[in-house]
């Protein structure tokens, strides 16, 4: 009860203290631009700028062509179905892998060679096979998702205790209830750290993919606005972006609270 | 022909690499028999246990329940281990319905059943706790009615209660002499805790030290329950423990 109580008053100073913070920097950030004028609006503009810019830009289709939720929701669009088939591949894969050995013979050399090449690095390539279009975004999302996965899933697996086996062996449990009921339980936190770490790398890979190359996206707006010195757009760009994958990193959360019950979290 | 016997074991043989654990060992258990088996440490009484349920290969040998050879998913058989085995991604109710549910007994059975466990080791009010939230004996509790759930014919037991304190040990083994006589099962019973199998055991095999071979039989017929103050009681561990003695 006290201890309760002590937590909450902790709680009220953590989230007044993030207020502080983040005020201060406001503060600052309006007191070397607009204020004393350190920087130049064509540089760096006011946080006061980059609101008001924000907020026009749901309803301005200028100079980029589109409006933000446009932008958004075309990123999101990519992100997604690259990262939904990375996950539907790389964490059966990753289980396979470290539960059928001839599948871990065969596949994870190759796999290790592959591994530390990052998703983004396949883009050239991929724009030569593909063009610029949603296919070879898409593609490396999905790299970067896949192997996020693997390796998650594949660890998690392998975490499986010897002694969890044998209690399933003993009461003569075959190989697939060894796996649905022992091994992959036993994996389901790595999995989902998988599934995380899958999310923050897709969104990322996807951003410098439209930066690279793309016709509408968070990562191409950023690109335009960069074209025409327009460093509010740029702004509000990078605010999006952040945004954004702050709410999906949420999702996933909120989604693992749902499956994982007690015991899983020590 | 054969069926005297609930386990038969001829010559069994396990070797690692070169290394010879287990060397030429044969005995038999009659039905409801507490067998004991103690040993010098490491003497490889896990390894001999972990060859008994086919979690190891054997080298060369046969095993036998029922006069046939052992098939895990036939014969029905529990292992209590030594290191803590409980899934703590289930709750302590799940866990002792983890072997009913592995063998597919029918819904009736497995809440039947698991009720009546739960409460013969004391955890019904616990039984929506995770395992992280529990003690080391309620956790040993758990396993011990998880295995005797599925009713098995065959009990194995690696010492089960090697990490606990005494007076827990004492209270779950008088625990498992009950559930034993009730449910009459076939138990082999390893420790390396002299006092405990005179406590226990019906017989006690003394093993050697590697590689492991049969030193003695010794059959132990006090009466139950049994005093470990009483003169024959002493009297028998005294003789295992010169047994065990190899300095």
């Amino acid at each position: 009860m006290n201890q309760n109580k002590n937590g909450t008053k902790d709680n009220k100073k953590y989230i007044l203290m993030s207020i502080c913070s983040v005020l201060v920097f406001l503060f600052i950030w309006e007191l070397v631009t607009d204020v004393l004028g350190i920087f130049k609006s064509t540089m760096l503009p006011s946080p006061v700028k980059v609101f008001g810019t924000f907020i026009d830009k749901f309803t301005n289709t200028k100079p980029d062509g589109a409006t933000i939720q446009v932008h958004t929701l075309a990123s999101l669009k990519v992100a997604l179905s690259g990262y939904l088939i990375g996950v539907g591949i790389g964490v059966p894969l990753g289980i396979a892998m470290a539960w059928f050995r001839k599948v871990d013979c065969f596949v994870t050399p190759l796999f290790d060679l592959l591994r530390p090449v990052p998703g983004i690095a396949w883009l050239p390539v991929l724009i030569v096979f593909f063009g610029i279009g949603l296919l070879s975004k898409a593609m490396v999302i999905f790299l970067s998702a896949f192997i996020a996965c693997v390796i998650n899933s594949y660890s998690g697996i392998k975490n499986t205790r010897m002694v969890h086996l044998w209690v399933g062996q003993t009461f003569g449990a075959t190989r697939s209830q060894l796996l649905f009921k022992v091994a992959i339980p036993t994996a389901l936190p790595m999995i989902f750290t998988g599934l995380k770490v899958a999310l923050g790398a897709s969104w990322n890979a996807l951003i410098a993919a439209e930066l690279l190359a793309s016709t509408k996206g968070l990562g191409f707006m950023i690109n335009q606005a960069r074209g025409i010195y327009r460093p509010d757009i740029i702004l509000v760009g990078m605010i999006a972006v952040g945004i954004t994958g702050a709410i999906l990193g949420y999702l996933i959360e909120l989604l693992q609270k749902l499956v994982m019950k007690r015991g899983w979290r020590q | 022909m054969g069926n005297e016997y609930k386990v038969q074991v001829n010559h069994l043989t396990k070797k690692f690499g070169n290394l010879l654990v287990l060397d030429d060992i044969s005995f038999h258990v009659k039905e409801n028999e507490f067998l004991c088996i103690v040993g010098p440490t490491g003497c490889g009484k896990t390894t001999f246990l972990n060859s008994l349920s086919k979690l190891y290969d054997i080298t060369a040998g046969e095993i036998l329940i029922n006069g046939m050879p052992v098939d895990l998913k036939k014969h029905n058989v529990a292992y209590i281990f030594q290191e803590y085995s409980n899934m703590p991604w289930l709750t302590i109710r799940q866990n002792v319905e983890f072997g009913l549910r592995i063998k597919h007994r029918p819904e009736a059975e497995i809440r039947e059943q698991t009720d009546y466990f739960l409460d013969m080791v004391g955890l019904t009010k616990f039984q929506d706790y995770y395992p992280d939230q529990l003690s080391a004996s309620m956790l040993q509790r758990a396993a011990i009615a998880r295995a005797f759930a599925v009713k098995p014919e065959l009990l194995l037991m690696d010492e089960p209660y090697g990490q606990l304190d005494i007076e827990l040990r004492f209270r779950l083994e008088d625990e498992l002499i009950r559930l034993w006589r009730e449910v009459g099962t076939t138990v082999i019973f390893i420790t390396h805790n002299i006092e405990e199998a005179v406590y226990l055991s019906n017989r006690i095999l003394v093993l050697t030290n590697k590689p492991t071979k049969i030193k003695e039989e010794i059959h132990n017929d006090l009466p139950r329950p049994r005093n470990i103050a009483d003169p024959a009681f002493v009297e028998l561990r005294r003789k295992v423990t010169d047994l065990i003695k190899w300095w």
